[in-house]
């Protein structure tokens, strides 16, 4: 957790960004009256935030997301009410950036007002698994693209190595170095250990920060059956 | 074997696209494709191989068509509107025997549609989807893993047979991120150099690739020996998998994100005491007509489960020879069916249905 009014999450294209902002604002909520969530994602027209709406505004957080966004009308428009994360000062907000240096593209209209209050986190997702970003070198040069692409510098990694159903305790710890290499090219501290639930226990002592997840943006095919909001 | 990695289903066909030895590409954006293009214009750069933006899709079926006459494993991808377009180009693959792989990431019809995933380009994708007699083989993918399979066994069969293939996905499929292996078979080569157009360095007669036959004769020759070469694949290379058919009274018959409810569905049906099994056609041309006609007797009743207006039901009878009743269980427009729709046709076929 940080003490930041403003949390921000960018990263590869599906490294796990929607997520980890829902499980992070949901976190939130604990310490703070007013939580909001704001989907920038004009990229990725079927995962997103909006899927998780009526469940987040019945835990009292206030999501922000285009009208278009799940409408199925494929238009990348910006909600106008996003000009509250940084006009709202008495808001902590969470912003689910778009994959890649061409989701970033939209934060851009943010950034001078985010810079100017400097009270923010920007986040680096990362994943280990993800075949364009196997490696230290591959991962740094999308974040070099993303920063270039918002003109935000990020302040931070997550390490949100999985592998989807089939992640095990090992598929995370394996991913350490790989995450300690891409802080010390960086310069960025690992802030957090992203882990799905039922391994955490077997992480929790052994990676810096870790973080317990749940997995609430699913396939719709598979939604149906493993509700998790339920639980 | 290989690490696995974690990818959506567009991208992992555009990887193994790239690993089966594709290093030309040509597409147009289209949701819910447009991973595969922008995963090959990031790729293709730095292996040496071309990646395209076309004008319109029907622009980048022709660059496909002639890639694929200078001998390169070519690719286009797109969905259900831009498969109408480049139509046009894939009879002209047809009838020029080129082979070439062409994606179709299905969107909800008729029209502009939807972009929520359907499987109601069934009929274009089996039964031409251009003008004159030919067959693509059509291959079906139910996992990302398949996907990746699939893309490398397409490219492979339409070398082996001289033909363009299709990968009919759906929006599901192609957005749906999954571990898969990228440890795939070797690339099988093919001697295309018998027809392929490479320059004739003036040392050999010119290669020509040429749809265009005026002699009425002549053309029907063409027709014939390509109709036998399908004779052969329909004989050879339908492919399709079996899920607890060993004692099933009913018989479910999906493909892709459809085969994947219906295995759900299957489980809970058990555990009510209801026989059921499935085949799913990976094939859907040629389609698995044997393996149906087969169980046509052991079963009594089949449910076709699909996410079009009943398309596939119509083989499923005719490979059936209508011996017993074929149900349907069907959401279109980019509804999926759920569990409890099957379960409920499930219940219904367990109801009716001739004698064992």
């Amino acid at each position: 957790m940080t003490d930041k009014r403003i949390t921000v999450f960018a990263g590869h294209y599906g490294s796990g960004k929607t997520n980890i902002a829902v499980n992070y604002a949901l976190k939130l909520k604990e310490k703070y009256e007013r939580v909001d969530i704001a989907d920038l994602d004009i990229v990725n027209p079927y995962f997103r935030t909006k899927d998780s709406e009526k469940q987040l505004e019945e835990r009292g957080i206030h999501l922000i997301s285009s009208e278009y966004a799940n409408s199925n009308v494929d238009v990348p428009a910006m909600p106008a009410e996003a000009y509250a994360i940084t006009d709202d000062l008495s808001v902590r907000a969470v912003i689910d950036v778009g994959g890649d240096d061409r989701g970033a593209l939209a934060l851009g209209r943010y950034v001078p007002s985010i810079k100017e209050q400097n009270d923010y986190e920007m986040l680096f997702v990362i994943n280990k698994y993800r075949p364009l970003t196997p490696d230290c070198a591959s991962t740094v040069e999308v974040m070099h693209e993303i920063e270039t692409a918002c003109g935000l510098k990020f302040t931070g990694i997550v390490n949100n190595s999985n592998l989807g159903d089939e992640t095990t305790a090992e598929c995370v710890l394996s991913s350490l170095a790989y995450a300690d290499e891409v802080s010390k090219a960086s310069g960025l501290p690992v802030r957090m250990t992203t882990v799905k639930e039922d391994i955490y226990g077997e992480i929790k002592d052994k990676a810096v920060n870790c973080f317990p997840i749940r997995l609430y943006i699913k396939q719709s095919w598979a939604k149906q059956e493993e509700d998790l909001w339920q639980k | 074997m290989a690490e696995k990695v974690l990818m959506k289903g567009n991208e992992a066909l555009a990887e193994a696209a790239i690993m089966a030895g594709c290093r030309h590409y040509f597409g147009y954006p289209i949701t819910p494709q447009t991973e595969v293009a922008a995963y090959m214009a990031k790729r293709m750069p730095l292996i040496g191989g071309t990646f395209l933006q076309a004008e319109s899709e029907i622009a980048a079926i022709n660059m496909v068509y002639g890639a694929a006459a200078a001998g390169k494993r070519a690719m286009t991808s797109s969905s259900s509107p831009g498969i109408s377009l480049k139509s046009e180009g894939i009879s002209y693959l047809a009838g020029c025997d080129l082979p070439a792989l062409i994606v179709n990431v299905q969107r909800g019809g008729p029209g502009l549609g939807g972009i929520q995933p359907s499987q109601s380009d069934y009929f274009q994708a089996t039964k031409g989807g251009g003008h004159g007699d030919f067959h693509l083989i059509v291959l079906a993918p139910a996992s990302v893993q398949e996907m990746v399979n699939l893309t490398f066994k397409g490219f492979d069969l339409a070398d082996k047979y001289r033909m363009p293939a299709m990968l009919l996905s759906d929006g599901t499929m192609g957005q749906m991120m999954e571990p898969v292996s990228l440890d795939v078979d070797e690339i099988k080569q093919y001697d295309k150099s018998s027809w392929a157009c490479t320059g004739t360095k003036c040392e050999r007669e010119h290669h020509i690739i040429n749809s265009l036959i005026i002699d009425p004769d002549e053309l029907e020759k063409y027709n014939f020996e390509r109709f036998e070469r399908y004779a052969k694949i329909e004989a050879e290379e339908a492919m399709h998998d079996e899920y607890r058919m060993e004692d099933a009274e009913i018989c479910i018959v999906a493909y892709g994100v459809a085969a994947r409810v219906s295995q759900n569905a299957i489980d809970k049906a058990r555990e009510q005491g209801i026989k059921v099994g499935m085949i799913r056609p990976i094939t859907l041309w040629p389609f698995p007509k044997a393996a149906l006609n087969a169980a046509a007797d052991k079963v009594k009743t089949f449910i076709s489960v699909e996410l079009s207006m009943g398309q596939m039901i119509e083989d499923i009878e005719l490979a059936t020879r209508c011996k017993k009743p074929v149900l349907l269980c069907n959401r279109v427009g980019g509804m999926i069916p759920t569990t409890e729709d099957i379960l409920n046709s499930i219940a219904k076929a367990n109801s009716v249905g001739g004698d064992k």
